[in-house]
């Protein structure tokens, strides 16, 4: 059982001040994964966060029929929670067996990565003001993983394009872009060269955004998109588009506001499931050292709270993370400090409590 | 032999005969002028046949938004400057679904060998058979290379200085092979092809360049973590080139990292390699780095032509004919050309005033968040001109 009733909740000031204890999946993964897990853990503990971690592991196994998959608890408690925290995996050369993101997706049917790239305040970069979110379509597109040598020398890679997923995906940009108070979605192709792939994909964007009459829906080339990303990216809302633009754009918008480590990220996947995750590497070099630094995987949870309704705490956390960012007095030497991990981690439980 | 030595071994004969068996002295040129093309070993270039008593013909292709408009402003800077070249205007109609006009600008480009040309409309919700015209011209033409060097210009303010890259993209295949079918309704399949062939001319190209512009490292650009077999095929084509240029760095970035580093630190790229796609990315994000569309050039080489255009290729529909585009990528893209036409001397005039005008901020058109017009540019850079002292036509 994973729902723990509150006891006596006649509610008295609104349902959250007795909220249900929510269970969330939690995979530290590897290198400084588990240092970053137990700070988050911490921080969630110190904001009285009503979740309820169950740690799981996952590493490849293989399952009846020499298929490869994830351990079976691991894949049970996810199918109860419905909500997952993912810490870095490694990814393993010459193992055998796919990486374990791809296994994730697969798995779940992780169909839409959204990454919110805002600027952090404290944490300087080129570019300040920066207030977007990309969505990609995580399945299909380009790497599709279909190649074919056709004679010696001449390679052919499939890039596919579907119109479910590329509904699914539309819906799902519009839904949140409901959900989030954002103004405007803008599909991202090049179906200028591309024509029947991403014209297939446009189309069915602008289906989908004839039901979502209050959200403005554009179209842009890729190329357009780049060369004005780097030159304003608060022209920027909402971007929706297919799985290599996405991957690109995504890392792009991720360097504007800092890079992999302070980014967050979400997954989205079919029957409910949400995997949220920090993109960062597993950083062997600085591995049980306290030395990492947990903002990208903390803002991933942040992410998760709004996605799970509980956005008081959400913003409860992220005005304490950014906070301590701002004040520059704790940070983490990716951040340009020198302090610990655990020191960064106190002085945003500290300022959770005060903020109560 | 090479094409070269036939030709000075006959130019130097030439004398020795002509006055006595003229007759005999064209059969020997025909015999080895035959036998030169045959072997098609272009060992160093020679400038296009178009050229008849001094003057170059260009074919000019105006295109569509702000295109013709420069166009008619580089025409106005060439004949200020009494550069010797005359350009063969060939109209391109994007609207017609007939290919007609673009096989007829393909031809004159054939016959010239050297174009200039502005951006052509690709209406995206036609359907598949009416297939962008611009692609179709680089690669019929086989403009197998895409050059672009972005440099930060002084004078334009912009969040990272000191940027010097130069992309080399290749410009015919991967995901531009517009080969799309639809077996199953509602399954679309497009075909990225890599070919080896292809794959080494344009890294040969590459390393050709950096040793020739005396560039220190090549950075190949890829995504072989996903898509093994094709980008993988790249990179390894690029690893058996760098093997034969041991004075020249080579390494690798997988395409989101880079732009992740170009955006951050763009100052550690020195020159890069990629295919089609990567290449339309990051060539955009580059441009944006340095102060956007407007000052950038770009230019397509193949075995025997060579056609120069804006870098970006933007078409800029929204501001045609407004005179507030900014001339200074097609006009840089101009020197370009004279510089392939070995007029090197107009090439550098024509730049220096170019760069002396976008220095100044007063001068600096709405896309570089000024207030200036196109053609108080051009005015101060034929001013420019004027003062450095050359003959020129008065103003």
């Amino acid at each position: 059982c994973h729902a723990v009733e509150s006891a006596a909740a006649p509610c008295i000031n609104g349902w959250e001040e007795f909220p249900r204890m929510q269970t969330v999946t939690l995979i530290p993964g590897d290198g400084i994964g588990p240092e970053i897990s137990s700070a988050v853990m911490k921080i969630f503990e110190t904001a009285k966060a009503p979740i309820r971690w169950e740690e799981r592991n996952v590493t490849a196994i293989k399952g009846p029929g020499g298929r490869w998959m994830i351990p079976p608890d691991a894949k049970e408690s996810m199918d109860k929670s419905k909500i997952g925290l993912k810490g870095p995996l490694k990814t393993p050369i010459a193992a055998g067996h796919p990486s374990m993101n791809l296994l994730l997706r697969k798995t779940f049917d992780l169909y839409a990565n959204v990454r919110p790239c805002i600027s952090i305040e404290g944490y300087k970069t080129p570019y300040t003001d920066v207030n977007l979110v990309t969505i990609r379509e995580n399945t299909e597109g380009e790497y599709s993983g279909i190649e074919h040598v056709i004679v010696d020398g001449v390679v052919q890679s499939i890039k596919l394009i579907t119109e479910d997923a590329s509904r699914r995906i539309a819906e799902y940009a519009f839904e949140y872009a409901r959900n989030n108070q954002r103004n405007s979605v803008t599909a991202v192709h090049k179906a200028n060269i591309m024509r029947m792939s991403d014209g297939l994909f446009l189309r069915k964007c602008r289906e989908v955004a004839e039901n979502y009459k209050d959200i403005k829906f554009t179209e842009m080339y890729l190329d357009t998109v780049c060369l004005n990303m780097v030159q304003d990216p608060t022209q920027f809302d909402v971007l929706v588009m297919p799985n290599l633009y996405g991957d690109i754009l995504s890392d792009l918008c991720a360097g504007l506001i800092g890079g992999l480590g302070v980014t967050p990220s979400g997954n989205i996947g079919a029957n409910g499931v949400a995997i949220f995750e920090s993109v960062h590497g597993t950083a062997p070099d600085i591995a049980g050292l306290d030395l990492a630094n947990p903002t990208a995987l903390l803002l991933s949870a942040v992410m998760m709270l709004r996605h799970m309704g509980l956005h008081d705490y959400g913003n409860k956390i992220q005005t304490a993370c950014f906070d301590t960012i701002r004040d520059k007095k704790v940070l983490t030497k990716d951040l340009g400090g020198n302090s610990k991990c655990s020191e960064f981690t106190a002085d945003i439980c500290r300022r959770i409590q005060d903020l109560d | 032999m090479t094409a070269r030595s036939v030709r000075s071994l006959s130019g130097a004969l030439k004398p020795l005969f002509s006055n006595r068996c003229p007759g005999i002295t064209s059969c020997f040129l025909q015999v080895y002028g035959a036998a030169s093309c045959n072997q098609r070993q272009k060992s160093t270039y020679t400038p296009p046949p178009a050229r008849y008593g001094g003057r170059h013909t260009v074919t000019l292709i105006p295109g569509d938004g702000i295109g013709p408009e420069l166009g008619n402003h580089v025409r106005e800077l060439f004949r200020f400057c009494c550069v010797p070249v005359d350009f063969e205007v060939v109209n391109v109609d994007s609207s017609v679904a007939s290919e007609d006009d673009i096989n007829n600008a393909i031809m004159a480009i054939r016959r010239n060998g050297v174009a200039l040309k502005g951006n052509i409309e690709t209406n995206h919700n036609l359907p598949p058979s009416y297939k962008s015209r611009n692609n179709l011209l680089r690669t019929t033409l086989d403009l197998y290379a895409n050059v672009m060097h972005c440099q930060s210009l002084p004078g334009v303010r912009t969040r990272h200085r000191n940027i010097d890259i130069m992309i080399i993209r290749e410009n015919t295949e991967g995901e531009y092979s517009s080969l799309e079918h639809e077996n199953v309704p509602g399954v679309v399949e497009c075909l990225k092809i890599i070919t080896k062939t292809k794959s080494l001319r344009i890294a040969d190209y590459a390393f050709r360049t950096a040793r020739a512009k005396g560039r220190r490292r090549v950075t190949a650009v890829h995504k072989a973590n996903i898509m093994k077999l094709g980008d993988g095929l790249f990179l390894e084509c690029c690893k058996e080139v760098a093997s034969g240029y041991p004075e020249i760095t080579f390494d690798s970035m997988i395409v989101d990292n880079t732009t992740m580093q170009l955006v951050s630190r763009p100052q550690q790229f020195d020159l890069m390699v990629m295919p089609n796609l990567y290449g339309n990315v990051v060539s955009n994000v580059c441009a944006g780095l340095v102060g956007g569309p407007g000052l950038v050039p770009g230019a397509n080489y193949g075995e025997d032509y060579a056609v120069f255009e804006t870098g970006t290729r933007n078409t800029g529909k929204s501001i045609a004919n407004r005179n507030t585009a900014n001339p200074t990528a097609m006009l840089l893209a101009s020197c370009l050309l004279l510089d392939h036409l070995k007029l090197h001397a107009y090439a550098s005039m024509i730049r220096r005033a170019i760069l002396s005008t976008v220095s100044e901020t007063r001068l600096h058109t709405a896309d570089l968040g000024g207030q200036g017009s196109t053609s108080e540019v051009v005015q101060s850079i034929m001013n420019a001109v004027q003062s450095t002292g050359p003959q020129t036509l008065s103003i």
